[in-house]
């Protein structure tokens, strides 16, 4: 049997990081269940380096490639893992477990489908799961066998804030990764050999599958975004309005960073939605998160759970963020953030 | 443009989340309820079609009697006809939740058709379980093309009436895709799309007089199966205080130079 993990390919080569800690899941869904692991992708052989495939403990992957497909299609993706996943040989190691007990089972040789939990990830594994009414595990941060067509699994509700515990029972186990919530170090014990081997896989597809397809537009971001900045300055209720944003403007400058918002900031139309991190903005991951004003709704640390350090200012010793941050200054941000700027600046001089 | 908007009723957590002694629900004995964010905003952009273009809004839900309250929420918002698939308050999971959905919005109850809309509107996902899964269901279910967690949305007209596409965005990777659909379709949103209003008084008053349709849907169980809920480890640890006010200034630029912030 075979863990089958869908890799996101980044546009310059290589997988996407988020595909690459879902990898390591996988790995460990593997590796629990005997198993072997396998690696598919869109595009061409040489999209994912076979030797970084070997270092994760990957012993098989496919290149998906047809000539109807050239961009994004979500049901199109879904239909491919499917047939792969139906029709995928055993492994081509020598010696393999599978081949050499002969275990093609009826069901196929693949026991479950992992991506990370992507916009991507979830759409294509949903899909999946509607073409073979299977049910579907999404933002899972662990997995393991627990007997022949059934898995347990840890998974996040509240985008983290609350851990679940499931049995998910299914003949093909269907899961996205909450790749932020997993560690990039966790990927498999290396397979032992130098690279893998990777075949070309083509799909059969019907019109109906391409009636979703993405075109990209060419327009794209510049700057430092969100969810990779190194520092990011939060500001909540407490900044006040919307003119109280320059100073932490000018604070993310110095830093090198850019500003967040929490959900009220938005919601009160102060800015843009772009900047909201949480539950339903975006993920940050930075070296330091500075929230100024900020309460510490869940919904908020959802969103910034993943940054290394977080510093709270807060007027309020007894809100949430005062629990939930490592370091506090109990204070008025209006005070606090021009001193700060101001030292910043004489540093400078 | 006839559309259906689904919504769910999901807990108002604030600053903690705690889970019910026996550990398989979220403790809601001290909170309100609401919808998720997402789905606020599918009804808003729902609205705003219908006054740019004409037509009816319906709000769908499934979930216990109470579950009605958000229904009038949304139909202060402008919505203007609301179906409850009114259960016992059990959780549901996302294939019973699809099919209860497809039975009602299909047209003929063969499971195919979309019930007169032309525009079925979700959430990208719920706020709570998080499935990222029942809007693609209900999508194969009725044989309609769907596209997911969109923060662009435009109704364009083809030849006819009948030949409306929409041209919808989304956020990937520092850049948008964009997808062109021919309507009916279905279409799960994410918040900032548009910035939801707030009820009005006579938003209010009409909802609260307005009739909801009641339907009873029958729960099956699913292949994923919920052990246990728990709130993760490292929760509720306490920050080092650093100070008050701008005295503390000095003390944080000595934390940002260790963390090798400023260098």
């Amino acid at each position: 049997m075979t863990v089958l993990c869908l890799l996101e390919t980044e546009a310059s080569g290589g997988a996407i990081d988020a595909s690459m800690r879902a990898l390591g899941v996988g790995a460990a869904l593997a590796s629990s269940g005997g198993e072997e692991l396998g690696a598919a992708w869109f595009g061409p052989e040489d999209a994912v380096d076979s030797e970084a495939l070997a270092a994760a403990g990957v012993n098989r992957a496919w290149a998906i490639a047809s000539p109807r497909l050239s961009g994004y299609a979500p049901v199109a993706w879904a239909r491919a893992l499917s047939g792969l996943a139906a029709g995928a040989k055993g492994p081509v190691s020598e010696g393999g477990l599978a081949s050499a007990s002969g275990a093609v089972s009826a069901g196929g040789p693949v026991s479950a489908v992992v991506a990370a939990a992507t916009d991507h990830g979830n759409e294509v594994l949903a899909h999946l799961a509607s073409i073979s009414g299977l049910p579907m595990a999404a933002n899972c941060v662990s997995a393991e066998r627990s007997g022949p067509g059934e898995c347990r699994l840890v998974r996040q509700r509240w985008a983290g804030s609350l851990l679940e515990d499931a049995v998910l029972e299914a003949r093909l186990a269907l899961l996205t990764v909450a790749a932020d919530a997993v560690d990039a170090q966790a990927a498999g014990v290396a397979n032992g050999s130098a690279g893998v081997s990777v075949e070309r896989y083509e799909p059969e597809l019907a019109d109906d599958d391409l009636l979703v397809s993405a075109a990209e537009s060419a327009e794209r971001r510049t700057g430092v975004s969100l969810a990779s900045a190194r520092v990011v300055v939060g500001g909540g209720r407490g900044v006040g309005g919307p003119d109280g944003f320059a100073v932490l403007e000018e604070l993310a400058g110095l830093l090198g960073g850019v500003v967040g918002v929490s959900r009220v900031v938005t919601s009160e139309g102060w800015r843009p939605h772009r900047q909201q991190v949480g539950q339903t903005g975006t993920k940050i991951t930075p070296e330091l998160y500075l929230a100024c004003g900020i309460s510490g709704a869940i919904q908020h640390m959802a969103g910034c759970q993943g940054a290394k350090t977080i510093v709270a200012i807060n007027t309020d010793a007894g809100a949430p963020i005062v629990t939930k941050a490592d370091y506090a200054i109990i204070g008025d941000l209006h005070e606090v953030i021009p001193a700060l700027v101001a030292a910043l600046r004489d540093r400078q001089r | 443009v006839e559309i259906c908007v689904c919504v769910k009723r999901v807990p108002m957590v604030g600053g903690a989340i705690t889970v019910t002694p026996d550990g398989l629900d979220v403790d809601v004995t001290m909170s309100g309820f609401t919808v998720s964010p997402h789905e606020e905003c599918a009804v808003e952009e729902a609205v705003q079609i219908t006054e740019r273009l004409g037509g009816t809004v319906t709000v769908l839900t499934l979930g216990p009697p109470e579950a009605a309250d958000q229904v009038r929420d949304m139909l202060a918002l402008g919505a203007h006809k609301g179906v409850l698939l009114q259960t016992d308050g059990a959780e549901w999971g996302p294939i019973a939740t699809a099919a209860a959905i497809a039975d009602v919005v299909g047209a003929d109850g063969s499971g195919r058709g979309n019930g007169g809309y032309e525009l079925l509107l979700f959430g990208n996902e719920s706020a709570d379980t998080g499935g990222y899964q029942v809007p693609v269901r209900v999508t194969h279910l009725l044989g309609l093309p769907c596209v997911t967690g969109i923060k662009r949305l435009e109704i364009v007209d083809g030849a006819g009436e009948s030949q409306r596409r929409l041209v919808a965005g989304r956020e990937y990777r520092g850049t948008e895709e964009v997808f062109d659909v021919a309507l009916p379709a279905v279409v799960s949103v994410k918040e900032g799309i548009n910035l939801p209003r707030y009820p009005s008084l006579p938003g209010r008053l009409r909802a609260k007089r307005a009739a909801i349709e009641t339907i009873e849907p029958v729960f099956a169980a699913e292949g994923l199966r919920k052990e246990r809920l728990r709130v993760p480890a490292g929760s509720g640890k306490r920050a080092q205080v650093l100070g008050s006010g701008a005295e503390a200034v000095p003390a944080l630029v000595g934390l940002l130079d260790e963390l090798g912030i400023l260098s």
